[in-house]
Parts: structure tokens; sequence; C-alpha cells
């Protein structure tokens, strides 16, 4: 048990390969359930019902060549990608995956995850700058205005749990979590949270960065190989951060009936929240960066703001 | 006969010119010229024609409220111009009456030595980029117009490719070479200069931000460009520019033989498929007077609906994908590859049939067709409802699309706006219902509109048309009639054969019928048609040969694509592929 505990370097190794790994396979399962949902079959050549097509992916985006635009700001334009990457896998060092495996049992794991988050922005920002692009100039003010604005709501909605809790520990709040779920007191937070989440990983339809359809792909418009592949591999990190947060926060982590090993129920619980993501991906058109703007500043700000007061309101009241 | 009728009918014509207008002009109407296709169509000088256009819009009763199209015709080659005063170059306006619901052709004669008309700009602004056309192909001047240049043509073309001289094949003109010299000279052409499109640099407070969106974007649907002048992300000025997709439509057909030209229409708006061939071979109808047998006339209904489904599907499902949902476009085109199956099994091709023929169509229906049809009316109403719900009910989409984009009744007569962007002002005006063309006038269908003139309310109409056409091959479906599939008329093609090996004047005529096509006798004739995306028109030259003298295409799109920056400045970049998006256009249909 020792070699495997908390905070060992094979927990560490293992973890780090996981999530990786993970987030590779989530662009296959998008695309065979994108595929499963739009009528039509999704990748399903390579491999068993192509499987192996995020590694025929991975072979592509290795050997496309190694390409800076020569307009580019060379520094920042390689450094963008490898930031969203290196952040996000920063933040899976406080999420508990269940009792034994985990990095790291921070007592401000919940602000570790969101000053990750914030240092996200820069990477999406950078890339856009760096790329001397129009639309990826566009793209990085969009990122710019969203992602700083739906940190806001996000850490506030996220505070009805820590006071809940009473911890900072990402660790503590799921044990906090046997009595029951926080996902009945704070359904608020978490809706909000659940918003603000998408936000901030920029997926559809808050991936007003990126809009396709308007500024081609945004803020990595000059981005091929590698590079691309890392922004694109980050995106699913995010998700499943994202996803793995929700289960932390307001689904009791690893917490379930005894007959499943507690990891298997994180798994089923972040799984469940990253094929929702994908659905709502499915489903839903896109606002304009204005109305998100208006949506997150004058309906979920108040209403984070009026979910926490209420929590404080009920946790003092019954001290 | 053919004759019998014209003669009986020109005084008909001629009556229909407005007395008030005759009187106003009386000694300036240069001459009347009686067309086959019963428009009065009348020849002023070039000093009057401003007047006698505004007069045409604003004057008495009937009041032609849009400029439908505006082009010109080569007349040095032309040999049967019997009744038509002299003229080298002739400008031709045609204008629409939407309150009279009629038209009225206005000719202006110009010779080589002196082209030049004042220009129609300050009357409608659809005039525009019309007039860069005709200069852009013909040479022909338009005094007081504010850019022109040219519109479809690259700005480095030298001559005017609709003028007789004018090569038409590749092979007529010198091998092409780029030499370093050219390359640099074709590269500095390309230079954007905002200045020249009529745009500032900079404002007092702000320096504007210019944005090249195309001619390679995702949201553009073809080759199409528009350049931006952006504050931050709002709109302040948006220039369209067009010419990517030109292929010199109108220039082949003066190769073509009136048959061989059929397939090339198809390509116009190239998800309109046999809708496209259904101007055309009605107005060499018209000018061959050849009548089509009831039979045909259902079949050619029944074929072009089918179309209208596919085109709109596809608008509907882009639309939503444009405004950023992902789905609906590949439910959509699930639809749409059902009913190209159907239109495959009875045509042979799916998007370009080329399957109506002068005269009727190419072959009758295969056995068994009643069953596929009855099967898509089956499918395709639950699955239209299914993605009301999906993307019409939507509250992001109805956030994104409605309030943008809008215009007015007046706003589209003064743009050459026709169709489903028409009628989502609020008017209900659709040529099959208004003036039935093949037939329609058996059937039993509603025209849907809507009152805001914004993008919800265009796709809103799309997909209630949808409906209605269901509802019309529904009828074909029920009622269609016996007989043959094509007519009888010695003019079709391909000709009879029945006779040709009993006597040989049939044996000739049959001959030079397949060699040399058709030869249609020396008419003139517009027929327009409510296509996919508006009203499509084919205006036809005959000079009473085996092909056509003139052709002039008029699509719906290239008028609508003029108005975006009319209806979109001030909005975002967002708001503008909304617009786009819900203008529903093809390119081909833009450049021809």
């Amino acid at each position: 048990m020792s070699s495997f505990a908390v905070g060992s370097g094979l927990s560490i190794a293992s973890i780090l390969l996981a999530v990786i790994v993970l987030a590779a396979m989530l662009i296959w399962v998008e695309r065979r359930l994108l595929g499963f949902w739009q009528e039509r079959l999704g990748p399903n050549r390579v491999g068993w019902f192509g499987i192996l097509q995020v590694v025929a992916d991975m072979i592509k985006i290795f050997t496309k060549e190694d390409w800076v635009p020569p307009f580019a700001d060379r520094l920042s334009f390689v450094l963008a990608p490898a930031i969203i990457m290196v952040v996000v896998l920063m933040s899976f060092a406080v999420i508990p995956f269940t009792p034994e495996i985990g990095v790291i049992d921070s007592n401000i794991g919940v602000l570790f995850v969101l000053a990750m988050a914030s240092l996200g922005a820069y990477s999406v920002m950078l890339g856009g700058l760096s790329s001397n692009n129009k639309y990826a100039l566009l793209g990085s003010l969009r990122a710019a205005a969203q992602m700083v604005s739906y940190e806001v709501f996000m850490g506030i909605s996220l505070l009805g749990v820590v006071v809940l809790a009473g911890s900072f520990n990402l660790r503590g709040i799921v044990e906090s979590q046997a009595d029951g779920w926080y996902i009945i007191p704070q359904c608020i937070g978490f809706l909000i949270f659940l918003i603000a989440g998408v936000a901030e990983s920029h997926r559809l339809p808050f991936d007003i960065p990126e809009a396709e359809q308007e500024i081609c792909a945004g803020y990595h418009t000059e981005y091929s190989g590698m590079k691309f592949g890392m922004f694109f591999v980050g995106e699913y990190l995010g998700l499943v951060l994202i996803s793995s947060l929700i289960t932390v926060l307001f689904f009791g982590g690893w917490l379930g009936p005894s007959f499943l090993p507690p990891i298997v129920w994180f798994a089923l619980k972040a799984g469940f929240f990253i094929a929702f993501f994908i659905l709502m991906r499915a489903a839903l058109p896109r606002p304009r960066y204005d109305q998100l703007m208006s949506y997150g500043w004058l309906f979920l700000l108040p209403l984070s703001l009026l979910n926490l007061l209420l929590t404080g309101v009920v946790v003092l009241s019954t001290l | 006969m053919s004759v019998a009728v014209a003669a009986s009918s020109k005084q008909d014509v001629s009556s229909r010119i407005p007395p008030g207008l005759r009187a106003k002009f009386a000694g300036r109407i240069v001459a009347e010229q009686f067309t086959c296709d019963g428009i009065p169509t009348v020849w002023v000088d070039r000093a009057d024609v401003v007047e006698f256009l505004r007069e045409l819009r604003d004057g008495e009763k009937p009041r032609f409220e849009m400029l439908f199209d505006l082009t010109a015709i080569d007349e040095r080659l032309r040999t049967r111009r019997e009744g038509q005063p002299a003229s080298e170059f002739t400008v031709v306006y045609h204008l629409m009456s939407f309150s009279g619901n009629c038209d009225f052709r206005v000719k202006v004669a110009l010779f080589d030595a002196d082209l030049g008309v004042p220009t129609a700009t300050g009357l409608w602004p659809a005039a525009n980029w019309y007039e860069r056309e005709v200069w852009d192909m013909f040479g022909i001047d338009f005094a007081g117009h504010p850019n022109l240049f040219r519109l479809i043509l690259p700005p480095t073309w030298e001559g005017h490719p609709l003028r007789k001289e004018h090569p038409a094949r590749a092979t007529e003109m010198d091998p092409y070479s780029l030499d370093d010299d050219q390359a640099a000279y074709e590269q500095g052409a390309l230079l954007f200069n905002p200045e020249q499109w009529g745009m500032q640099r900079k404002s007092e407070n702000s320096e504007f931000m210019f944005l090249n969106l195309g001619p390679n974007h995702p949201s553009v649907h073809g080759a199409f460009r528009i350049a931006l002048q952006l504050d931050g992300e709002t709109l302040i000025d948006a220039v369209p520019d067009i010419g990517y997709h030109h292929r010199g439509a109108e220039k082949m057909a003066e190769r073509q033989s009136w048959h061989t030209f059929i397939p090339y229409t198809d390509r116009i708006d190239y998800l309109g498929g046999v809708m496209n061939n259904l101007p055309y071979v009605m107005a060499v109808e018209k000018m061959a007077g050849i009548e089509v047998p009831e039979r045909a006339k259902v079949i050619r209904v029944m074929l072009a609906e089918m179309f209208r489904l596919c085109s709109h599907l596809l608008f509907y499902g882009t639309f939503a994908q444009d405004v950023g949902q992902l789905s609906p476009i590949f439910y959509m085109f699930v639809e749409r590859e059902r009913i190209f199956n159907i239109i495959e099994s009875i045509c042979g091709a799916r998007m370009h049939p080329g399957w109506f023929r002068i005269g009727g169509v190419a072959q009758d229906l295969p056995e068994g067709w009643d069953m596929r049809v009855r099967e898509l009316l089956e499918f395709m109403p639950p699955r239209i409802d299914e993605y009301d719900a999906m993307v019409l009910d939507n509250g992001v989409l109805k956030r994104r699309t409605q309030g943008i984009g809008v215009y007015d009744t007046q706003e589209a007569f003064d743009w050459g706006v026709t169709g489903a962007g028409l009628r989502a002002t609020g008017l209900e005006w659709d040529f099959r219902k208004q003036r039935p063309y093949a037939g329609y006038d058996n059937f039993e269908f509603d025209v849907p509109i809507a009152v805001n003139g914004d993008c919800y309310d265009r796709c809103a109409v799309r997909v209630e048309e949808m409906r209605q056409s269901l509802r019309i091959i529904k009828q074909c479906l029920d009622n269609m009639p016996g007989g043959p599939y094509k007519s009888e008329h010695p003019l079709t093609t391909p000709p009879r054969k029945k006779e040709t090996l009993r006597d040989i004047e049939t044996l000739i005529n049959h001959f030079l019928s397949v060699s040399w096509g058709p030869v249609v006798p020396p008419e003139e004739a517009t027929v327009a048609i409510e296509a996919t995306k508006g009203i499509n028109s084919y205006y036809l030259v005959s000079d009473g040969s085996g092909g056509s003298y003139r052709t002039r295409i008029r699509t719906p799109s290239f008028a609508h694509l003029q108005m975006i920056p009319h209806i979109s400045n001030g909005f975002m970049v967002a708001d503008l592929i909304a617009i786009i998006a819900s203008i529903d256009f093809v390119m081909a249909d833009v450049d021809r």
C-alpha cells in the first residue's frame, strides 16, 4: 500500500499518465458519441470500433512539421500551448480520486484550482496575441473577457460548498459529504459552477474564443501540428478536470455503496458529466459574446452572491 | 399560328403602357417593341432614361417599385432586329411592379463610339452592382456612378467579355503565362486599400481594424469575400467582394445550342437542380411557341418542389450551424440524402440532373415512382416538426437572430430582394401564386409570410415553405395526369423519330435538329420563376439561329448580397454571420 499512497512517486506518475491517456481517448469518445447522437457513424475504421483512431491522429500530429509562422512572436507562440497543458495538469494534483489515490493533500486545494484556472487564461491570450493574426486577436480578446469574468462566478459558486464543509481541502470536502452530497443544499451553486466550468474550458456553447463560424478557429488559428495538439488535448484535460471537480465538490467524490470500489464510483460520476458536456455541445447554439457577458454579470453574479448569502445564513443559524 | 397570337396581343401589350406616361413623354418615346413574353418594352433616349424610370417608379399606377434587372446586349452581330431602333449596345432596364403585378422593360440604344448612360443609383441603390456588372462585361460607362470599377472579373482583366469580339474560349486566346513582372503586377492589384472601397482608416477616437472575411471562411458559403471595417467587434462598414465563382455562364450560352445549354443552368444555383432548368426551358418554349403537355408540367412541378425541399433543408441546417448549433445539419443531411435518392431514381442524377427538356422532360417517370414519393411524404413532416423544436424554438437561437439584420418591404424593393427575404417583411408575394407558371395554378398551397423581416423570420418562412412544398408534391402524386411527357412540337429535343425512316423531309429535320439543334424564331423573352432563393429569371434573345444570341441570367442571390452592408452595419461580427446565413445564397448563383 505504502508505495501507492497519496503523494508517492508511483501514484503521481500513474495519475499523470492516466489523465493524459484519458484526455486523448476522450477525442475518440466525443467523436463516437456525437456520431451516435447525430445519426452518423463517427470514426469506426482504425481498430475495434475505431478506438485506435486516437493513435492514428497522434501519429499524424507528431509527424507534422513543427512550424511557427514567420510573422508570429516565436517565444510566446511556443509557450502558449505549453501553459494550458501545465496548468490543467497541475490542477489535477489536488484532486482526490479515492482515499488512496491523489498527488497532494493540500489545505488550500480549492484556491489552488482557481489559481491554476486563472493562469490558463494566459495561454489563450498569449496564443492569440503572439499569432499576429486578426482572427486570433479577436479570439484572444473574447477569451480574456470571458475567462476573467467567469472565474469570478466560478469562485463564488464554490464558496457555498466551502462554507458547508468548513474546509478548502478537497479531500476534506469529499469526506464531509458522507452524510449527503452537496448537490442538494448547493444546487444553485452547482448550476452556476457547471455553466462557469463550460465557459472556463471554452467548449460549445461557450466556445466563443474559437467560434469556428465567426472567427475561423479564434486564438489557435495559426497553430498546427503538436502545438495545436496541445491546445486540443488541453481542452479535453480541462473537460476531465471540470467533471472531476463537479464530482468532488457536489457529488461526493469517490463515495458510494460499497459494491463498487471508490475509483469506479469516481470514474462513473466524472464520466457522466463528461458525456453531459458532450451532449450539451451537440445540442446548443452559441450565444453572442456580449450576451454571454451580460448573462454572467447581470444574472449569474447576483445569483451566486445570493446563494452564498443564504448558505451563510443557514450555517450560522444552525451553529 | 404563333404569329397570329403575337399579332392579336400586340395591341394588348401596347395598352399596358400607362397613358399618363405616354402623354408626359410624348415625342420622346423612340420606339415600342413587341416581345413574345408580353412585357411592354419602350425605347427611350439616354438623356430621358432617368426621368423615365423615375416616372415609372413614382408616377401613376401601376408603380414599378423594383429595379428587377439591369443588363445590356451587344447588338452588333444581331441580324434580325425588325422594328427596333438602330443600336450597337442596348442597355435594358427590367422593372417590376408588386402593387400592379406587372413588368416593364426600358431600352436605351448606344453606339460603340460613345458608350455611356446616366446612372440609376439615385433611384435604386440596387442599380449599383448591376451597373458595375454591365461596365465590367460590356464597357458601358454610367455617368455619376459612385464607384464604377470591376465587380466580377479581376481588376487586371483586359477587355469586356460579353462583347462579341471578346474570345469565349481559352483556345481562342494566346497561351497564358505568368512571368515575374506580371506576377508582381497581379499581386499589387490585390493589395487592400480601404480608401478605394470607401472606408476610412480611423475616426476621431479610434483606429479601425480591417478584417478580410473570406474568400475562404467557414461561414461564407463558397468563395465570397467581405472586407470588414471593425471598431472592436462592431461593424462600421462592410464591403462585399464577389466574382470568385464566376464561370461566364452567360458567355457560354452564346456558344451552346439551345439544347446543350440546359446542363449549364443546373450549376447556376447549384442547390436548385432542375429548378434552374425551368425558367430557361420555359423561355425557349415561349419563343418557339411550344405547348408543354400536362403530364410534363406536373412532373416538372414535382421535381422542382423536391429540389426546393433539398435547398431549404440545407439552408436550415447551415443556418443553425452558423449560429453555433452543431447537430441539425447532420439530421437534415439525412433527409436530403433520402430526397436525393428519390430524385436519382427518377432523373438518374442527384444534384445536377439537367433533366428538363425544351417541351417537356427527358424521360417518363420510372415504374414505382409513386411508392418512393409516398415514402417521402410520410417521413418528412414529423422530422420537420422535430427540427422546429430543435432549432426555431431554441431560446439561444432566438436571441441570436431576432431583431438582427432587419429590413422592411420598401427596403426590400429598393435593393431588389425577392423570395423568402421579401415575404419575411410581411408582403405576401410568391411568383407561383401571383403569376402561376408551369401549371402552379392547379395546386393548392399557402404563401407563408412573417412580419419582422429579421434573420429569424427569414428562416421561419422557409421552414413553412417546406411544408407547403410537401403539400404540392402530395397533389402531384395524387393527380398525376397520363399522356406524353414531352411535346410533339418539331423544335423539341431530342426530336421526333417516329417517321424518320419513311419520309425524307422528317429525316432531314431530325438530322438537323440532332446535329445543329433546333432553330428558334427571332424573339426575346423573359421568364421568371420562384426559385429556391428568390426570383430567378432568364432573358433570352434569339437571332433566329441554333443558339442564344444573348442570355441574361438574373439571379436572386446577386441582389441579396449587395444588401449585406445596409443591414449589418452597427452589428457585431457574430451577427454578420447570422445575417449571411439567413440570406441563403450560393456563390455560383451570385457570380454565374
